[in-house]
């Protein structure tokens, strides 16, 4: 998922404070139609990534759109307005009550050897790794996603060349929200979820964000790792309840000794 | 002129008390105590453009200490108050120096803010002896000592001075050099350092000063409601009330923040009760991100200052 939010991020130079908060509601569509419509998480992945998709169009349309050169700080106060009323939404729906969905896969373990393997976290390692490469053969191997580097180098060198800087970053959105709402399906069979998960999904995924290098796919699987493998081993050796100040404690030096992540550039 | 409507608005807050039916001055007493956590904001997010989403950590800081003084070591909260916010100074200063000095700006101060606010919730429900992720209870005496009254007028006389202190603070800020020198460094930093400000000093006086008065708050929040959880004193949701309120009624002006709190304390608090009893929890959270979200598209710099356009065209 944060693989989305460095899109964004990298391309727009926007902060989408909401990121957590579309990623539950990609969660909560999966839920729905997995309880009303019998679909699995693990099928229905494809349609939360299109429905986000429109719903991140949306948001960079009609709101981010209005405000591209604003300060900085106007649009992390804009996507925190938008955090907020997709969170309480979320919440006026679904009530607080923690859900989970039960896909047949989730069940399932394969003994490999001495090792039990967990199915449904096998599957959505796999078709994240598969996600992450089919977003890196877009932005590195077609013309849009050619367009979509451009207009993150240099907006305006992208526009003399010709590119609609507006539709790209409309694309680009989207593309962000539909990894998030891919994500969120492929992530809700193995954790429970409600509608406050999303503050602390955006949280940690700046983490791994700014941890992996703003606008670096590679970066931002490297953090993703990272920042779980720090995470458990914190829970591991101290107390479970402690294990975010590892990820907390990782996310301050990084802030401090390199700003720009393991993997970023320097941003100008 | 400015100083006779001045009066005029303290001398009726003074005299509001004595109208209220006890719903309303509890309304009241949330609208100053916020407007006075929004004031303290202001000096460092509005003035000075510093965009701070951790401010709940000082609440939490100086809430935590005053209470457990108190608790411990019999030590009277009217003094356990200034030791918390001198100790939300402290961290309002290790966060300020390491910001500033290695020069995070924009969205890394933000995140720098929320992670250390972060590190202490996660900190504060991790040691038992601070009472773990349950928290801390005062248990209710009613000894004005101990920063307890009987009478709620009471708190909302705390709270009005508090805002005033706050506003005063502000407005002395304002006038003087330490002042301009802050909404010039809002305004165009490099500028400002190649015009010889040292602007890292100024940023620092502006986190000290306003992380001190939010650690006041803290004891406040913890005497007046009794109890302390670190997810509710340290979380982030608190931050944002914190700083949703001089957003909306405008950063970086004097009434803005007191402004803001009078739009949206009352409308948070209606909100909750109106659609909290039909099961609609978090109604009011909906309510301020429309109205940040609208803020921030039409009204860029705030109410305060276009109410005020408004009035000088009429």
């Amino acid at each position: 998922m944060a693989v989305g939010l460095t899109l964004i991020f990298g391309v727009m130079r926007v902060v989408n404070f909401a990121h957590g908060d579309m990623m539950v509601w990609g969660m909560y569509l999966a839920f729905v139609l997995a309880t009303r419509a019998g679909i699995d998480p693990y099928l229905s992945f494809a349609f939360c990534a299109a429905a986000l998709f429109v719903l991140g169009v949306a948001v960079q349309r009609g709101l981010v759109d209005r405000i591209v050169d604003a300060p900085h700080e106007m649009q992390i106060l804009l996507m925190l307005g938008v955090a907020l009323v997709l969170e309480n939404l979320a919440l006026a729906v679904f009530g607080p009550e923690p859900a989970r969905i039960r896909s047949a896969l989730a069940r399932l373990t394969w003994e490999v050897g001495p090792l039990y393997v967990d199915v449904a976290r096998l599957v959505t390692f796999v078709v994240a790794i598969v996600l992450t490469l089919a977003l890196w053969l877009f932005l590195f191997r077609t013309e849009l996603g050619r367009l979509i580097r451009a207009s993150a180098d240099n907006p305006y060198g992208a526009r003399v060349i010709g590119a609609d800087v507006r539709r790209i970053y409309a694309a680009a959105f989207g593309i962000g929200a539909a990894c998030v709402g891919a994500a969120g399906a492929l992530v809700a069979p193995i954790l429970p979820f409600q509608p406050t998960t999303g503050l602390s999904l955006s949280v940690t995924s700046f983490n791994i964000v700014i941890i992996g290098g703003m606008g670096s796919l590679v970066g931002a699987f490297v953090g993703g790792l990272l920042v779980s493998v720090a995470e458990s081993l914190g829970a591991v050796f101290l107390r479970p309840s402690l294990k975010e100040l590892f990820s907390f404690g990782l996310l301050i030096l990084i802030l401090l000794l390199r700003p720009a992540g393991l993997f970023g550039r320097r941003a100008a | 002129m400015r100083t006779a409507a001045a009066l005029v608005a303290v001398a009726v807050l003074l005299a509001l008390p004595a109208v209220l039916n006890a719903y309303a001055l509890t309304i009241f007493i949330l609208i100053l105590f916020y407007a006075f956590l929004a004031q303290a904001w202001n000096i460092l997010g509005g003035y000075a453009g510093q965009l701070s989403v951790g401010h709940a950590a000082f609440v939490g800081v100086g809430g935590y200490t005053s209470a457990m003084l108190a608790a411990h070591w019999a030590v009277t909260p009217w003094l356990g108050m200034l030791v918390g916010a001198g100790l939300a100074a402290v961290l309002g200063a290790i966060i300020g120096y390491l910001g500033f000095r290695f020069g995070l700006r924009g969205f890394y101060f933000v995140l720098l803010t929320v992670a250390f606010a972060e590190v202490c919730r996660i900190l504060v429900s991790n040691i038992d002896a601070l009472g773990g992720a349950l928290g801390l209870y005062i248990t209710f005496t009613g000894d004005p000592r101990q920063f307890q009254f009987q009478d709620q007028r009471v708190y909302y006389y705390v709270a009005l001075a508090l805002t005033l202190l706050a506003t005063g603070m502000a407005a002395l800020i304002e006038r003087r050099r330490f002042g301009i020198y802050l909404t010039a460094i809002r305004d165009d930093e490099g500028a400002c350092e190649a015009l010889g400000v040292d602007t890292f000093r100024y940023k620092m006086l502006a986190m000290v000063v306003s992380s001190f008065l939010t650690g006041l708050g803290g004891t406040f929040y913890a005497f007046y409601l009794f109890s302390l959880q670190p997810n509710t004193v340290f979380g982030i949701p608190l931050s944002v009330e914190i700083i949703i309120r001089p957003i909306i009624g405008g950063a970086g002006t004097l009434l803005g923040p007191i402004l803001g709190s009078f739009i949206l304390t009352p409308l948070a608090e209606l909100s909750r009760q109106y659609f909290g009893q039909s099961g609609l929890h978090g109604a009011h959270l909906i309510v301020y991100g429309l109205l940040l979200v609208s803020v921030v598209l039409f009204l860029p710099h705030g109410a305060y200052p276009y109410l005020r356009r408004l009035f000088k065209r009429a």
